[in-house]
């Protein structure tokens, strides 16, 4: 007589990891804990990275990534070229071009009073820029206000806000001294962040610096503007626009793009705390192997009976298997809501918004399923050649 | 009549160098028997139920169980057969603390791949057969040792096996609730089961039809066999 042969629902194996995962609450915690922190190590990592990297993308994304820097290279024998004085002018006439301004290094120095010794100082930078500059580069000013018809013609001075906080002004109409003169701060701008040069420079009109400051009225860098879609096709048009003669000698480059590759380089750093992540991982997924063999170890009658209710050896390595899957699998879902909630408290805290990309914790998951598979394998085993007499050896 | 259970000439040993428990068995058990394998602690009768509950095989000699050799049968078909034909009564009852009654009786068809609600169903009825009707969703915790093994009993025969095996299933009991599991064993027999319980205890096995003594891995008396029944009355008197 044939009789038919043993099967187990996969229902009924759901229900059987979860009885065992049940039997011991207090174990299960400790050993899922490993694996718990493991994952909300490596969720956190990336969730605060990605959440700050968000930010940096939030703030290109409102200043734009559409402005290009030129500025005069060195020539074939290293000597340093020039910007020809009517760049500008050939720029603007660019199709697709909205904005274009230009500011010039002046040869002289910015101190608080004429009393401070002439090599203090303080790595800050004069510079003459055209009237335009504000809209070119997308700088707003905290205090006072921009060049006007009135104020140019004067001895009057824009701060960047380094400059500013450097020399201790603190509001428009204190003076500072100036290639020998005093100049009254008329204005201080905020941090721009696409010419972070600006934030250590004090701005004069290119009119006043011809007058006092002996400046030659030829730009050192031009700042461009154009729609986004049109940015590659200009970048790739400038250098002939601006010197005809030795398109080779003008540098071109889009400063937003620096910001993104600083980001890059945070990039190696979370890689670095990943890894560290996948170690405590991996020691989660040795502790659930731990349980596992003790577990085996404990339930040799209850082997033994469901041997002798019908089950087969597969389906003994299958309860087990299923039963440390089950354990590690919690341990990661735990583990990726406390990554997120400490993603989201970093988050909160700095004011940035929270981005954990969904395949982070999907993924984290996927991964512990496959630790407690590996982990529960050799349990497993062990298991299935549990003598099936163990359960009348009492 | 049918035959449930036949030993040819079963040996079983142990270790190296190899000492043999069971020395050349013959045993046949036919069906709605109810047979006592009675013998002392080290006589062999541990091994003997192992081997004619497939979960240990024989060193020499033929097992059948319901006229199928099981010797060289596979690990996955010896399980089988255990699922569907062979229920298990344990001295320590084996049942799962954190299962109501229903499901530890229900667990006797885990391994036959029926659907959950069928198996409590059928958990139900074994659990009314053996009077627990109204013991349906408690914990094993909160029964009597007695209840326990009526319990287990229901497990056994929930899935209807053509053998039901006892090992001592009166050993871990008083004699009040040992009795009511000797009655309960007496009723199903009434009712049609096969079962061979093992005991080392001669005055259940003197109240049971057919009583087989076993010793140092022989059987030296058996009521019920004809072939042999001439050397019962030697083999008690010794």
């Amino acid at each position: 007589m044939s009789v038919p042969r043993s099967r187990l629902r996969a229902s009924d194996l759901t229900g059987l990891a979860f009885h065992g995962v049940r039997a011991h609450p207090m174990r299960a915690v400790l050993s899922g804990l490993g694996i718990a922190i493991g994952i909300a190590a490596m969720i956190a990592v990336i969730g605060i990275s990605t959440s700050s990297q968000a930010l940096v993308q939030q703030k290109l994304a409102e200043i734009g990534t559409n402005m290009l820097t030129i500025t005069a290279g060195k020539d074939y024998l290293g000597h340093e070229t020039k910007l020809s004085p009517d760049a500008l002018a050939r720029i603007r006439h660019l199709d697709g071009v909205e904005e274009a301004s230009w500011t010039s290094d002046v040869d002289t120095h910015v101190y608080r009073n004429p009393y401070v010794a002439a090599g203090a100082t303080g790595g800050l930078v004069v510079r003459a820029a055209e009237e335009r500059l504000p809209d070119a580069v997308g700088a707003t000013l905290a205090q006072g206000s921009w060049f006007t018809i009135a104020t140019r013609g004067l001895d009057t001075v824009v701060l960047g806000s380094t400059t500013a906080e450097k020399l201790g002004i603190t509001e428009v109409g204190m003076q500072v001294w100036l290639g020998e003169r005093l100049f009254t701060v008329v204005g201080i701008l905020d941090p721009v962040l696409l010419a972070p040069e600006l934030n250590t420079s004090a701005i004069v009109s290119p009119e006043r610096a011809t007058a006092v400051l002996g400046f030659d009225g030829i730009p050192t860098t031009i700042y461009e503007r154009s729609e986004d879609a049109d940015v590659l096709r200009i970048r790739d048009r400038l250098p002939q626009t601006v010197n005809p003669a030795s398109p080779g000698d003008v540098k071109v480059s889009r400063p937003s793009d620096a910001l993104a590759a600083k980001n890059t380089v945070d990039q190696v750093f979370t890689g670095l705390l990943v890894g560290v992540g996948s170690i405590a991982l991996l020691v989660g997924g040795i502790g659930v192997a731990n349980t596992m063999v003790i577990t085996v170890l404990e339930r040799r009658q209850e082997i033994g009976l469901r041997r002798s209710l019908g089950a087969t050896r597969p389906h003994i390595r299958a309860q087990f298997l299923a039963e440390a899957i089950l354990l590690a699998f919690l341990g990661g879902l735990a583990g990726a809501l406390i990554g997120v909630a400490a993603t989201a408290v970093v988050a909160v805290a700095n004011g940035w918004p929270l981005a954990v990309p969904l395949l982070i914790p999907v993924g984290g998951l996927i991964a512990t399923i496959a630790v407690g598979a590996i982990a529960g394998v050799l349990p497993a085993v062990r298991a299935s050649h549990t003598p099936p007499t163990a359960a009348l050896s009492a | 009549m049918t035959t449930v259970l036949e030993l040819h000439d079963v040996t079983r040993s142990y270790g190296s160098p190899p000492t043999q428990a069971l020395r050349g068995v013959d045993l046949r058990v036919d069906e709605g028997e109810f047979v006592a394998i009675v013998g002392p602690s080290g006589s062999g009768k541990s091994t003997l139920l192992n081997l004619i509950g497939t979960l240990d095989r024989a060193t020499s000699g033929e097992v059948l169980i319901t006229g199928e050799r099981v010797d060289d049968l596979s690990d996955a078909r010896l399980s089988a057969l255990r699922a569907h034909t062979i229920g298990f009564v344990f001295q320590q009852f084996h049942l799962s603390e954190g299962q109501s009654t229903v499901d530890n009786v229900g667990s006797g068809l885990l391994y036959t791949g029926m659907s959950r609600g069928l198996r409590r169903e059928r958990a139900r009825e074994a659990l009314i057969s053996v009077g627990l009707g109204h013991r349906l969703d408690h914990k094993p915790k909160q029964l009597s040792g007695g209840e326990r093994q009526r319990v287990a009993i229901a497990r056994a025969i929930v899935r209807r096996p053509a053998l039901l095996l006892a090992d001592e299933p009166t050993g871990s009991l008083d004699s009040a609730s040992g009795e009511t599991v000797v009655q309960l064993l007496r009723e199903l027999n009434g009712n049609g089961t096969t079962i061979v319980l093992i005991t080392h205890d001669r005055d259940l096995a003197e109240r049971l039809p057919r009583r087989v003594a076993i010793r140092d891995g022989l059987i030296v008396s058996d009521s019920g066999d004809p072939a042999i029944a001439g050397q019962t009355k030697s083999g008690v008197a010794a």
